[in-house]
């Protein structure tokens, strides 16, 4: 038995999920699009599968979330569908019930939040909403459990009911006529109890229903008298006549105590949170305690006690020097020394296998912290208002509000500022946040800007934050020409926004949503971080040496098949001014993590350990290239692709091969034509030197601020085939 | 004709037509405002943009952009 459960968002349809299936929970992805999918059998039923749809306020064809939650209800037809509504908030929430009254599916309602309706002292009469609505009304409180076994048993007893009681609810006289015409036309192709909402959706010109249809009747005539009749568009009308039809029954169903005077706790709450003149310096604070603590304090201590401790030098408990804990890698390492295991198979183990590993590791403490920190914000209703104070800012380039947060986090560490991008509800928004993230230098890449300005420009004080500046730079100008090409210009971004009433979240709903998003980066970003951790180890220590292939040494690289890569590709970055091959081989091992960029060069001049700067190196590098190039090399590595494991989270994201591959092409190319502009231009300058180079630099520039610039008109159709979701099931 | 973008904080309005056409018009009418509705204005964003208003009860909050195509009385 299937039931689908489905809400407005914000209605604590989440809460109620786990309340029913408590841990017996699937989560995973709709077929070809990056909403989330949940479902999970029914605690005391195992032979009930409990659908969570996404939260959704109406079923119109223009936002993913509605599309797949419609397709999913009319094409897999649900058993019963449990409507759940925040009792706080009853006539916005009404409208999504009176449409899935109207597919035919026997529902019931779950008034949920009585606990504060009744606090309050309103009233919500159950009888009259039931008797208006036509479906089983049962009043709840998911956040305390109260009546939550009770709907399930309800909704169990009206899906064996197997028939679904009609809509009660009515439209104005003319528009009930043009329906009743419809329904006749769609003639026996069409279940009886399905006929009105697909006369409904006919009457609404909703296309991706007609298609879905096999044989739609013409009702251009209906859509033609009605639009006339009423002087509105068919939408339209039918939109307001469902208000209508609420507001004409709200008294009978709701009874208000005068509360005008009185404001709630979130009404004051909200009074100083997003006030004219306290809403930035609060929002500042809130950052940097976000910042402090999953950045700055504990997420690096933790990461750095797996990185350095667990899988490095071993550790010691509490920080006792007597309770040293030795590291995995040397476990295993002594393990495999005493049973005498080859060369070539402890590495592949060790520096392989171990090291990607805790590659992926590594990252999960500090991203646990953040994750608590945004399921709190979300939770809490401030994440809305992060949206509702920065949006001015960040909608000019195709942006969400929300973006600022991966950004932030993207200063410290671009997997979890990835990662955070999860928070952002509007497809397009959350897609151009995580290609766009990664931009801003990290805390990885310190050590090569620390390089670039010791070795060629005498440590000079700008080098840094003109770096932070290339990064903004990069974000900005992507934002606006991504936003302009077809891969984004096809979904419309309105935003209409609720601003939830403010609440203090449950423990165990923030821990889940922590683990949730946790596990599911280990579990999809794992294998790409692991698989191309193993390559680029294997590349390093295998190698011809006087004609014999053997595994290397550590100061053995310049035989490796990396340094053999990095000579066969060193001409392509030779028109960025650094076309040998110790940068070609430093920037691939910049991949892997990009502080490797400085040790690799080390290795590559002949020192075995070098400073965070590799400042021992830093003569012989200042005489290989000029400053100009050296420049065009730090832009490079700042914007190309991202380490594996950014990598890996932006493929978690984006969740398509099409898009993760797109983020990372365009990333690396934008990479390639900023850092070829610097170079040749910047020699211009420099030195005068005026070549075929200079002139495709000047064209690059062109194209680039053509792209900038050329207008463009906001997309009004959602780019989906609902055909192609149809198909997969 | 007023909009909705020109009425100062604090006040209550009633909206008397919507303008526009397609997914940003639906949204704002799923979202409650149809004709006939009352609507509050309660703040503006600290940068100026966007606003929040009260309609049917809960808080909603709408860019100056949109709110252009919400005519008021």
């Amino acid at each position: 038995m299937k039931i689908a459960l489905a809400g407005n968002p914000n209605s604590g349809k989440t809460t109620l999920f786990n309340a029913l299936t408590g841990s017996n929970q699937f989560v995973g992805n709709w077929p070809g699009v990056t909403v989330e999918k949940k479902e999970g059998k029914l605690k005391g039923h195992k032979d009930v599968v409990i659908m969570d749809l996404p939260g959704i306020y109406s079923l119109s064809p223009y936002t993913l979330e509605e599309v797949v939650a419609r397709n999913y209800l009319i094409n897999e037809r649900p058993d019963a569908i449990l409507n759940i509504i925040d009792g706080t908030n009853l006539e916005r929430n009404l409208y999504l019930s009176t449409q899935l009254m109207e597919l035919g599916i026997p529902m019931v309602m779950a008034v949920n939040m009585m606990d504060i309706v009744k606090k309050s002292g309103n009233k919500i009469h159950l009888d009259k909403l039931k008797q208006k609505l036509g479906c089983e009304v049962v009043e709840i409180s998911a956040l305390k459990g109260t009546g939550v076994k009770e709907a399930a048993e309800k909704v169990i007893q009206v899906a064996k009911r197997k028939t679904a009681v009609p809509p009660v609810h009515k439209f104005a006289a003319e528009v009930e006529d043009v329906l009743d015409s419809i329904e006749t036309k769609l003639g026996s192709g069409v279940p009886e109890e399905q006929k009105r909402f697909f006369a409904i959706k006919l009457l609404e010109k909703d296309d991706k229903i007609g298609m879905q249809m096999k044989q739609a009747p013409d009702v251009s005539d209906e859509i033609k008298y009605i639009e006339k009749e009423m002087d509105d568009d068919t939408e339209s009308i039918i939109t307001n006549e469902r208000y209508v039809y609420i507001s004409s029954i709200i008294d009978e169903c709701y009874t208000k105590v005068n509360t005008k005077e009185k404001l709630t706790v979130s009404d004051k709450i909200d009074r100083v949170v997003t006030n004219r003149f306290l809403a930035l310096p609060i929002f500042a604070a809130v950052m940097v305690i976000v910042y402090y603590v999953s950045v700055t304090t504990v997420g690096t201590w933790a990461t750095d006690w797996v990185n350095d401790g667990v899988f490095g030098d071993g550790w010691h408990l509490f920080g006792i020097e007597s309770l040293y804990i030795p590291s995995i890698p040397e476990l295993i390492g002594n393990g495999l020394a005493a049973i005498g295991c080859a060369d070539w198979l402890s590495g592949l183990i060790l520096d392989g296998i171990v090291a990607g590993v805790g590659a992926v590791l590594g990252f999960v403490p500090q991203m646990l912290v953040l994750f608590i920190f945004l399921a709190f914000l979300e939770s809490c209703g401030y994440m809305a208002r992060v949206a509702f104070i920065m949006d001015r800012i960040f909608r000019k380039f195709g942006l969400s509000g929300k973006s600022f947060i991966p950004m932030l986090i993207g200063t410290g560490c671009g997997v979890p500022g990835v990662m955070a991008s999860r928070t952002i509800e509007n497809d397009r928004d959350r897609k151009m946040t995580v290609m766009t993230t990664t931009f801003i230098p990290c805390g990885a890449k310190m050590p090569i800007i620390a390089l670039i300005a010791g070795a060629l420009f005498g440590g000079a004080w700008w080098v840094a934050p003109s770096a932070y500046f290339v990064g903004i730079a990069a974000i900005i100008c992507s934002g606006i020409i991504l936003k302009k090409t077809k891969m984004f210009a096809g979904d419309p971004a309105p935003f209409v926004m609720e601003l939830p009433a403010y609440h203090w979240p449950t423990v165990g709903n923030v821990l889940r949503s922590m683990w949730e998003r946790g596990w599911s980066f280990i579990k999809k970003a794992g294998t790409i971080i692991l698989l191309s951790t193993i390559v680029v180890w294997f590349t390093t220590y295998f190698g011809w040496v006087d004609g014999q292939f053997r595994m290397l040494e550590d100061m053995e690289l310049d035989h490796s098949i990396l340094a053999t890569i990095g000579n066969a590709i060193a001409w392509i970055f030779a028109p960025l001014g650094w076309g040998n091959w110790r940068a070609a081989v430093a920037a691939i091992t910049g991949l892997v993590a990009k502080e490797n960029v400085v040790g690799t060069f080390g290795i590559l001049y002949g020192f075995a350990e070098v400073a965070e700067d590799g400042a021992e190196y830093w003569g012989a590098l200042a005489g290989s290239m000029t400053a100009v190039a050296a420049y065009s090399f730090l832009t490079f590595n700042l914007l190309c692709a991202p380490c594996f494991a950014a990598m890996g989270a932006i493929k978690r994201e984006m969740n398509s091969a099409k898009w993760f591959w797109f983020a990372i092409g365009y990333q690396t190319l934008l990479a390639y034509v900023v850092s070829l502009c610097v170079y040749q231009i910047g020699t211009l300058i420099t030195t005068g030197a005026f070549g075929v180079g200079t002139v495709v630099a000047f064209l690059l520039v062109i194209v680039f601020i053509y792209l900038l610039v050329r207008p463009y008109k906001e997309s009004n159709t959602l780019n989906i085939s609902a055909k192609a979701m149809a198909r997969v099931k | 004709m007023k909009t909705l973008k020109q009425v100062p904080c604090g006040q209550t309005v009633k909206v008397t037509k919507l303008t526009g056409e397609g997914p940003v018009k639906r949204r704002i009418m799923d979202m409650g405002i149809t004709k006939g509705v009352e609507i509050f204005v309660r703040k503006v964003a600290p940068l100026g943009d966007p606003i929040e208003i009260t309609v049917r009860g809960y808080e909603l909050s709408v860019r100056k952009a949109d709110a252009e195509m919400i005519q008021v009385e």
